[in-house]
């Protein structure tokens, strides 16, 4: 039987450039997203149509969650947080299809996209709001002799926010499909294992079914807290507090 | 936009008879009607987002099971860091983590506070 993580393996397909099975998959997912999409708004009708009522929702979807988390003036980042989220999105659910590679289950992966969003946080901030974005690591109301703890405790508190947000995705999908693999391993295991044994066999194989829909679940929800915090940061970066 | 417009013309045929009167009388009662259905509605969207509450929960759920992990790793690379770079090893990384650890608490609680709008505010 193959081992669970075997489908996490990197392949490479073109090795003269470095391209592997992720690289595939991640080309896939754009291709994807750029496609459907298209597709989508092709006709742009005032009565949508069925695609183009998905396009909408999804575009309403991340415009609400912007708006609810930074305020109007968070709309100006809405192109990089629905490319973040499409993207999340449609490589959790690629991931889903059996036999595919799923780009979010790397760290590597997770963390360039939460380096993406920290760097923009930290990059904007500075350039709009100078060294006031500094204010961000010291809260107010703090005794003086215990500002230095807490600015030091608040900077590692900062520097912990590229890490949550790549390891969260990584370790779900990373944990999903190797649960999924594990049980849907024993069916096989218990049917040639024979006798009483292969009576059992449909117990794993109806976890895997609940484990399946789970993970769609899961795939969706991860997709939308990588979206709900990368606003929560950019709020920082546009209203850095006291 | 276009209603100023349309509403000139009417006035322009009022003189016709009653009968363009009262469709621009009853044009007229739909337009404030209109408004105020949008009015109501751009007031109640806010409260809109309630019902979605269920994912937004499972959501935050989901969320602070890596807050706090994480706020150990970070102190742990940056005290890992310290001391690779001034040589004062182990301490940088004994303090830096129990650093990480406050961090983590406070990653944690402030996750878990993000739902009550008074911290929120408070934050800002």
């Amino acid at each position: 039987m193959a081992s669970p993580i075997e489908q996490f393996q990197i392949k490479p397909i073109i090795p003269v450039i470095n391209f592997t099975n992720s690289s595939l998959f991640m080309v896939g997912t754009v291709a994807v997203i750029v496609g459907g999409l298209l597709l989508a708004t092709r006709h742009r009708a005032v009565v949508p149509g069925r695609a183009q009522s998905v396009a909408e929702m999804l575009h309403d979807f991340v415009a609400g969650t912007l708006r609810d988390a930074a305020g109007q003036d968070g709309m100006r980042f809405f192109p990089l947080v629905f490319s973040l989220f499409m993207f999340v999105l449609t490589a959790n659910m690629l991931g889903m299809i059996p036999g595919f590679f799923t780009v979010t289950s790397h760290v590597i992966v997770t963390f360039a996209l939460a380096l993406l969003v920290i760097g923009t946080v930290v990059i904007y901030g500075f350039v709009k709001h100078g060294t006031h974005f500094l204010g961000l690591f010291v809260p107010s109301g703090v005794p003086a002799w215990l500002l230095p703890f807490i600015v030091v405790i608040e900077i590692i508190s900062f520097l912990s926010r590229p890490i949550s947000l790549s390891l969260r995705l990584f370790a779900n999908m990373l944990a999903g499909h190797i649960a999924l693999k594990v049980f849907a391993g024993f069916v096989v295991s218990l049917l040639a294992a024979g006798g009483a044994l292969s009576i059992l066999a449909p117990l794993p194989l109806l976890m895997a079914v609940a484990l399946m829909a789970l993970e769609f679940l899961v795939a969706f929800l991860q997709a939308y807290v990588f979206t709900v915090l990368t606003c929560i940061y950019l709020n920082d970066a546009l209203h850095p507090g006291h | 936009m276009a209603n100023p417009n349309e509403r000139n013309g009417d006035n322009g045929r009022n003189s016709n008879g009653s009968d363009d009167a009262d469709l621009t009388a009853r044009m007229r009662s739909l337009d404030a009607r209109l408004d105020q259905a949008t009015a109501q509605r751009a007031k109640t969207e806010p409260r809109a987002a309630r019902p979605k509450s269920d994912s937004t929960a499972l959501g935050q759920a989901l969320r602070l099971s890596a807050e706090f992990v994480s706020g150990v790793v970070a102190g742990g690379i940056v005290g890992w860091l310290v001391d690779y770079l001034l040589g004062s090893s182990p301490w940088g990384l004994i303090v830096c983590i129990i650093l990480g650890f406050c961090a983590g608490m406070l990653n944690l609680m402030r996750a878990a506070g993000m739902v009550k709008p008074a911290r929120h505010d408070e934050k800002r």
